[in-house]
């Protein structure tokens, strides 16, 4: 003990700490970064190929490979989310830290969406393009992905906390988020024709938004109740 | 000082079907290191993760400064760190940086406070490399330089010489003993005895 107490972390330095220390690692090792994103471009390259190159079928069936494809990418890299942490108890090391086991999850995910839903976001118009989207909806298509994965990210992050203690949790990750993630692949996809279509595309997008809220608000609190049952 | 500062009542944990703590009480002082031995899978690391919230107790009740731990449990983790049979440690990391994030997490840290405490536990020449490349005692090192940081007044350390060489195991002890005579406390599971005088060193042995 020194003779004056240390002066504890506030709340969001400790969150920074976080989601600047999953950043730093996922730079050093590069390959959970590019993965899924290479697993999403492959995917979606493969219809094209399957379905032949006429620009008019492709541009109808854009929005469900994108999605689908994206959804798949994004569960491939959920896998990841805490597995490491687990193994090598900084998870122990977050519950007892003093901070709130919620707060600290919460900078988790939100640092697995920066690394894999902010990209995949951003190749989302360029593979659309390969599909023959028109670049006018490039913005829309980067708008809802963004959106849809965030959601995805906060809905996967209880998932990934309950399969902790399987031993192959990924398939079962899978089972468990997939049924859950309906609604957003459902207003995600709409949103992507609408704006394909060059039409207004807000009120799906209004939609994903409410899902983004909800989850944002309940997923870290039952991640955190995952987590501390895991660690037993 | 007079007055327990940590105190366990009739601590009952079940592990599957084995009933490993059988009513466990303990009590322990500011400034006394209660020494946790018996025989393997006798429950020393179950107590002790059971004492910090990690283990779900059957029954039982664990105070600190005469408060339920459950009434305010993130005060009482800002008052203790746990030390694992692994150092809790991120191999793509540097020493520094693990202790920046790990140690960051609950406390304001300096540079130099990091430093410091890596010189005092002998982990300074190494600890710019990623601990991916260190040995096992060399990342004890590390993690020991953690609990100097901590700067708080409850050590739960779980076989705190793991993998140390004689001078770690010295270190450990002389550790400990700065710790005691700032008038903090430390439960430790161990094999081998720390090497405190036998004033201020207790023992449970779980076994028993």
């Amino acid at each position: 003990m020194s003779p004056t107490p240390p002066e504890p972390t506030a709340p969001l330095t400790a969150l920074r700490l976080v989601i600047a220390r999953d950043l730093m690692l996922a730079f050093r090792r590069p390959e959970e970064l590019i993965h899924p994103l290479a697993f999403f471009v492959l995917v979606t390259a493969l219809f094209p190929l399957s379905l032949g190159p006429e620009p008019s079928t492709l541009r109808v069936i854009a929005p469900g490979v994108l999605w689908v494809a994206a959804l798949l990418a994004a569960l491939l890299a959920l896998d990841f989310l805490f597995r490491d942490d687990a193994q090598d108890g900084t998870l122990e090391q977050f519950a007892l830290s003093g901070q709130s086991l919620t707060g600290l999850l919460l900078g988790k995910t939100a640092a697995h969406w920066l690394l894999t839903g902010v990209p995949l976001s951003v190749m989302a118009p360029l593979m659309g393009y390969t599909l023959g989207v028109p670049a006018s909806a490039s913005l829309g298509i980067m708008a809802t992905v963004a959106l849809g994965s965030l959601a995805l990210s906060f809905i996967g992050s209880i998932g990934a906390a309950l399969t902790l203690g399987a031993r192959r949790g990924g398939v079962l990750l899978s089972i468990l988020i997939l049924p859950l993630a309906a609604p957003i692949l459902i207003f995600g996809s709409r949103a992507t024709e609408l704006a394909i279509r060059g039409e207004a595309y807000l009120a799906p997008m209004e939609l994903l938004g409410a899902i983004v809220v909800l989850s944002f608000t309940l997923a870290p609190l039952a991640a955190a109740a995952a987590v501390r049952i895991s660690l037993e | 000082m007079s007055g327990s500062m940590l105190r366990a009542e009739n601590l009952h944990l079940w592990r599957a079907d084995r009933h490993v703590l059988r009513g466990v009480d303990l009590a322990v002082r500011g400034g006394e290191l209660l020494q946790l031995t018996g025989a393997n899978g006798a429950g020393k690391t179950t107590l002790l993760r059971a004492l910090c919230g990690l283990n779900h107790l059957e029954e039982g009740r664990v105070f600190w400064k005469e408060r339920d731990v459950r009434e305010d449990r993130e005060g009482f983790h800002a008052s203790l760190v746990y030390l694992g049979h692994a150092p809790p440690l991120k191999p793509d990391l540097s020493g520094v940086e693990n202790l920046g994030f790990w140690m960051g997490m609950r406390r304001r840290i300096s540079r130099e406070a990091i430093d410091a405490a890596l010189a005092r536990t002998g982990a300074g020449g190494f600890a710019t490399r990623p601990v991916r490349t260190l040995s096992a005692g060399q990342r004890r090192r590390v993690a020991l330089a953690g609990l100097v940081l901590a700067s708080v007044p409850l050590w739960l350390l779980d076989e705190p010489t793991t993998n140390l060489d004689s001078g770690g195991q010295e270190l450990v002890a002389a550790l400990v003993d700065a710790h005691l005579a700032a008038g903090g406390l430390a439960i430790a599971a161990v094999h081998h005895r720390l090497g405190i005088e036998p004033a201020r060193a207790r023992e449970l042995n779980l076994s028993a």
